[in-house]
């Protein structure tokens, strides 16, 4: 199954390497701000079932569908004014693609924003970047003053929606990218997710009705608009559909970000754009599909695995946000997890009880389990504890710390018994160890 | 969740945009059972309606939803994941494909697996000290770990650690044992007001603490003790004294305020160990001040165990026969030159015993109002009353304070107050007289009694709103009546209050909030000047007695050259004055009968007996009054209370505010006259130490200098 290669034509991000100018008068070039006027004359509901038409889903990782999360929005605005919000607050680990949409080609985003929150009624968005992403709010701000300037938004701009643009420098909190607790940042409290119902279309920022939307999401809205809800669906398969960057890192000759067809088989996608697994195909022992939080797949997985929603988690993984992290033989696989399960115990925000207790208690088995330091029934203890954390929590977090702990288990457990037999073999005299070095 | 304008709602939705108020009844069904409960209620009250048992850490009933210790999960019917039961309302559920009602289930193995799951991850890096923790034998955790925990750990890790957090001398933290269910951050900045409880630093690493470690400024902060559901937060005082199995407990009420607010008193043989707080809806909820909560380790210290008798000048011990002797000798001289104060804790009982001995000898100098309040003489028993009721505060939509401070004179009042705030039916409070923070906004429109002559013309903004409102509240404080113009100032209200028609068809919003807990019973039976009887300010004028009673009263300084007659429990002002001592016990060694500022009449039980040879108030008139030849009818607390009943009707009606049902002319309140232009000031000047048991109290002593040192000298307080 070989799926002929994107054709540049049909790529939305085309200046997704940063070779030509992300200023304005280059992004108008490239098609930005081309049409924008007539997108609203046409109307909130045309857009909206524009974009529900397209098949577009969220590519924040969880792929709920876009139009439809517009949709819940309130028909009228009450006296709660409505507000979009954009998570650019992309911190999971292999993903960078929000990142180059900012720095090289922000005008999308920015002309997504009007177009979304017209289609909203709102007349505010704000984008809550990532504290890390300090030149990409540069480039952002400077792209949003020029869009100011050229009053393409702003109070009385061209297009004849009010429209107020603010970009929010987050501090650097991986929990900030889930949406309620963006939206407790953004109103200055401690970034910890909210309980749901009620949703934020509900009582969002401030309490008034909001949509938080991914970069990505909002950034092709005015091309799908421009080119045909009919043109983006005509990408992937049913339920899967439009083109999508992946970013891909780890063990390839070539790691890089690229705009695909949604649907790519993974193998293409490393064959054909990252020159391949280092060492070769027969090199490959695992891939993280969807950024760290999904279930890793093997390398006989890999084989015909097609890059989408519903292929991936008929996997047991996941799409997430397309970054995919691809690990060679020599990648020691307890330890990758061990220290991704370093990064959720970090980055938890201690609110509920199964997350907060749990992904610490999951990293330090797992620490010792890199080392061989446990004993065997702890295999078993550790999917335990993982399945206990599993969908108690208030929001994701604590499935995305579960996860890649139930993927290392359930496909390479072998791995961690040999090193289990191995350490103890070396220390015949000390059974046991694990019980004296925990006292 | 907070709200637009800064509000917190205790459900997340905001706005009349939204469901809030819908109140529609809905079916659900728990475990089997079907049950119609309203709309929204929480699952969590859905299930316990059906009789399913839901075990809960975070989730409290007077506390906004937090849904964090993820312990009331349960499982519904058509949701992929175990929800938590307190954050959803049963509105918020799918019916079935058909419409059937949507199914709860709390009995599943996945709920069992669920709830082990969180109590084991509770567990992993709680302590386990429960031997030498304080809270053993009432901790919730340890309950529920019996119900849903595992036999042994299968955690093999070194617990967490975390370091102690100072939060003054009434609240004792030992954090390690913090399962950070944030119910005290919660009750901090709903109901307190005070935002300065919070958490910091992230995942297993968070941690409660107070704003740079300091005490909560709340006069409510103790009541954190109560929430925790874990022995993180305990009570100082009470560290290491007792556990719970071994104490007495007393059922009572209080009397640091006027409130009459329901407490238990737990004590061990002679001594009172601790007072908590019981639930009263109409009175106090489930809180405490921290005066009401922590100054009883007062009624151990300073206490008058034995009469003293001042001979050649010096106080000296004597036996209950000379005492009374030399009391009845006083009795004896000329009824005009005798007078009696009653002071602010003292039961109705005592008083009523003292009034009835006095008129008997045709003593009419006789006063309950050691302040000098005006009040309580015009025969309306509606004048002096809180007669919207503690409760009744919830509906009011705009409130007038007049010279009071409920913050330091009724905490837990004013605590009534913001909660009204907060769910937004209360939209306007303005005050007359200090500038202080109430914990809700609330706008100072001047400083004495000429604003208040600008108000009862119908001057200024607030007074335009006021007057539209539909259910308005004045709040009088002794502030404005314990001065020498309150009988003008209390007309101003009045007109104020008629002007807003304060009082209406099922509404009475005229309101004085006393001090005393003792005051309105005293005012109700009548212990006011008889007729040509000298009033306290004319019987502490000097030369103007020869004989002067004080009952409890140690807010006085009587002249020297009048012979004093002290009865109180604790070695006080009054008692440091006295000539002759009669020690009487205090309202934790007495049953007696108090009157809230409500004209609710409450009992309160004896929790230990009185210290030494003190006895109750009313058997020393007792004993005295056959002494003096004026024998009082009664030989019993029963036969005293029976002629109590008879005289004055309203002490039958126990436990029962009477509420806008008192009749109440506005227009005979007060006395028109001349008003000074000298400020309100709060009576409560120092709101740790204004009753002899706080006085003798080292906490409240503590607490005092805490407050006094945050005063002066903030900025250094902030950056310790």
């Amino acid at each position: 199954m070989v799926a002929p290669m994107l054709a540049d034509k049909d790529r939305i991000f085309l200046n997704l390497y940063g070779r030509k100018g992300w200023q304005l008068e280059e992004a108008r070039k490239r098609g930005a701000w081309n049409g924008t006027r007539e997108m609203i004359g046409a109307g909130r509901d045309w857009i909206i079932q524009q974009v529900k038409d397209s098949g577009l889903r969220g590519r924040g990782g969880a792929g709920f569908p876009t139009g439809l999360k517009w949709s819940f929005m309130p028909k009228e605005v009450r006296e709660r004014p409505h507000y979009l919000v954009v998570n650019a607050d992309e911190s999971e680990p292999g993903t960078c693609k929000d990142r180059d949409m900012m720095r090289h080609d922000p005008h999308l985003l920015i002309e997504g924003c009007l177009v979304a929150s017209f289609a909203m009624q709102a007349h505010a968005c704000y984008i809550y970047i990532r504290g890390e992403y300090v030149y990409e709010r540069e480039v952002l701000e400077a792209a949003i003053k020029e869009a100011y300037e050229a009053r393409l938004i702003g109070p009385d701009n061209v297009h004849g929606w009010d429209f107020d643009l603010y970009v929010h420098h987050g501090a650097g909190a991986y929990i900030c990218g889930e949406e309620t607790a963006l939206l407790e940042s953004l109103e200055g409290k401690k970034g910890q997710p909210r309980l749901k119902p009620p949703f934020p279309a509900n009582a969002g920022l401030y309490g008034c009705p909001t949509t938080v939307n991914n970069v990505e999401s909002i950034a092709v809205v005015p091309t799908i608009l421009r080119r045909g809800a009919a043109w983006f669906a005509g990408f992937g398969r049913p339920n899967n559909t439009g083109t999508k960057v992946f970013c891909i890192s780890g063990h390839v000759n070539k790691p890089c970000n690229v705009e695909e067809a949604m649907s790519i088989p993974l193998k293409t996608l490393l064959e054909d754009y990252c020159g391949g697994v280092r060492g070769g195909w027969g090199n490959l022992k695992a891939v993280i599909p969807g950024g760290s939080s999904v279930r890793m797949i093997t390398a006989e997985m890999a084989e015909d695995a097609l890059m989408d929603f519903d292929s991936l988690s008929a996997l047991k993984s996941g799409l997430g946000t397309a970054g995919v992290i691809v690990m060679d033989k020599s990648t020691d696989l307890i330890r990758a997890i061990a220290r991704l399960a370093y990064f959720y115990k970090h980055e938890s925000c201690g609110q509920c009880t199964p997350c907060r207790e749990g992904t610490g208690w999951m990293w330090r088995v797992l620490e010792r389990m890199a080392v061989g330091e446990a004993e065997h029934r702890e295999i078993d203890l550790l999917l335990e504890v993982a399945g206990q954390v599993e969908g108690h929590t208030i929001c994701a977090l604590g499935d995305a710390a579960a996860w890649p702990v139930q993927g290392l288990i359930w496909r390479f457990r072998h791995e961690i018994e040999e090193r289990i037999d191995r350490y103890r073999l070396a220390r015949p005299h000390v059974q046991g160890a694990s019980l004296i070095a925990a006292e | 969740m907070r709200c637009l304008d800064g509000r917190i709602r205790t459900w997340g939705r905001c706005g009349p945009g939204d469901r809030d108020g819908d109140r529609g009844m809905a079916k659900i069904i728990v475990d089997d059972v079907e049950v119609d409960v309203p709309a929204d209620y929480t699952l969590l009250q859905a299930c316990e309606a059906a009789g399913a048992e839901i075990p809960r850490f975070c989730y409290h009933e007077r506390l906004s939803i937090a849904g964090n210790c993820r312990m009331c999960l349960v499982e519904v019917k058509g949701a992929p994941k175990p929800v938590a039961s307190c954050a959803q309302q049963v509105r918020d559920q799918r019916p079935g494909p058909n419409g059937e009602p949507p199914v709860v289930v709390t009995k599943s193995d996945k709920v069992k697996a669920a709830r082990n799951g969180v109590m084991e991850f509770l567990l992993i890096n709680h302590p386990l000290d429960c031997p030498i923790c304080d809270q053993g034998g009432e901790c919730d955790l340890q309950d529920q770990a019996m119900a849903y925990g595992r036999a042994t750990s299968r955690y093999d890790e070194n617990k967490r650690a975390v370091e102690e957090k100072f939060m003054g001398p009434l609240v004792k933290t030992v954090m390690t044992r913090c399962i950070q269910c944030t119910r005290c951050v919660r009750f901090a900045t709903e109901v307190a007001g005070v935002p300065e409880l919070g958490a910091i630093g992230r995942g297993e690493d968070m941690e409660i603490t107070t704003y740079l470690e300091a005490a909560l400024s709340s006069e409510l902060s103790a009541n954190v003790v109560d929430l925790c559901p874990v022995g993180a937060l305990t009570s100082k005082p009470y560290a290491f004294n007792a556990r719970p199995w071994e104490l007495k407990k007393t059922e009572t009420v209080d009397v640091m305020d006027a409130l009459g607010s329901a407490i238990r008193i737990d004590a061990r043989g002679p001594e009172v160990l601790r007072a908590l707080p019981r639930v009263n809806e109409e009175i106090n909820e489930e809180w405490l001040s921290d005066k009401s909560r922590h100054a009883v380790d007062g009624l151990r210290r300073q206490r008058l165990d034995r009469p003293y008798l001042r001979k050649d000048g010096k106080l000296a011990a004597v036996a209950w026969p000379e005492a009374l002797g030399a009391f009845a000798q006083r009795l004896k001289g000329d009824p005009a030159r005798i007078g009696a104060i009653a002071g602010d804790l003292v039961e109705a009982e005592a008083m009523k015993a003292l009034l009835d001995l006095l008129r008997g000898l045709g003593v009419a100098n006789t006063d309950c109002r050691q302040d000098g309040a005006a009040i309580g003489t015009s025969g309306q028993r509606g004048e002096y009353l809180f007669n919207t009721s503690i409760m009744g505060l919830e509906e009011a939509d705009a409130i007038l304070l007049v010279g009071t401070n409920p913050r330091v004179e009724a905490p837990v009042l004013n605590a009534r107050i913001r909660k009204s705030w907060l769910q937004g039916a209360l939209k306007l409070v303005g005050s007359v007289g200090e500038a202080v923070d109430l914990t809700y906004p609330a706008e100072v429109l001047g400083s004495g009694p000429a604003t208040l002559e600008e108000l009862a013309k119908g001057k200024g903004g607030f007074m335009k709103v006021f007057m539209e409102a539909e259910r308005p509240v004045i709040i009088v404080g002794m502030g404005a009546l314990a001065r020498a113009d309150g009988a003008a100032v209390l007309k101003l209200a009045a007109e104020i209050g008629m002007k807003a028609k304060v009082v209406r068809e099922g509404w009475n919003g005229w309101n004085v909030l006393h001090t005393a807990a003792g005051r309105v019973a005293g005012l109700d039976m009548g212990f006011v000047p008889g007729p040509g009887g000298l009033a306290t300010a004319a019987m502490l004028a000097p030369g103007a007695l020869d004989t002067l009673i004080l009952l409890g009263a140690d807010e006085v300084a009587a002249p020297a050259s009048t012979f004093t007659v002290y009865l109180g429990s604790h070695g006080d002002a009054g008692a440091q004055s006295a000539d002759l001592i009669l020690p009487v016990g205090a309202y934790t060694e007495i049953a007696g009968t108090w009157t809230n500022t409500e004209g609710r009449v409450q009992q309160g039980r004896r929790a230990i007996f009185p210290k030494g040879e003190a006895r109750e108030g009313w058997a020393v008139f007792r004993a005295v009054s056959a002494l003096a030849g004026s024998v009082l009818p009664y030989d019993s607390l029963e036969a005293l209370r029976a002629r109590l009943m008879a005289d004055a009707p309203v002490f039958g009606g126990l436990d029962y505010a009477p509420g806008a049902a008192t009749p109440l002319d506005l227009r005979l309140v007060g006395t028109a006259g001349q008003v000074e232009r000298t400020p309100f000031a709060s009576p409560v000047r120092d709101f740790y130490l204004t009753n002899p048991i706080a006085r003798a109290s080292e906490v409240m002593a503590q607490c005092s200098a805490l407050a006094a040192s945050r005063a002066a000298t903030p900025a250094l307080v902030a950056a310790e």
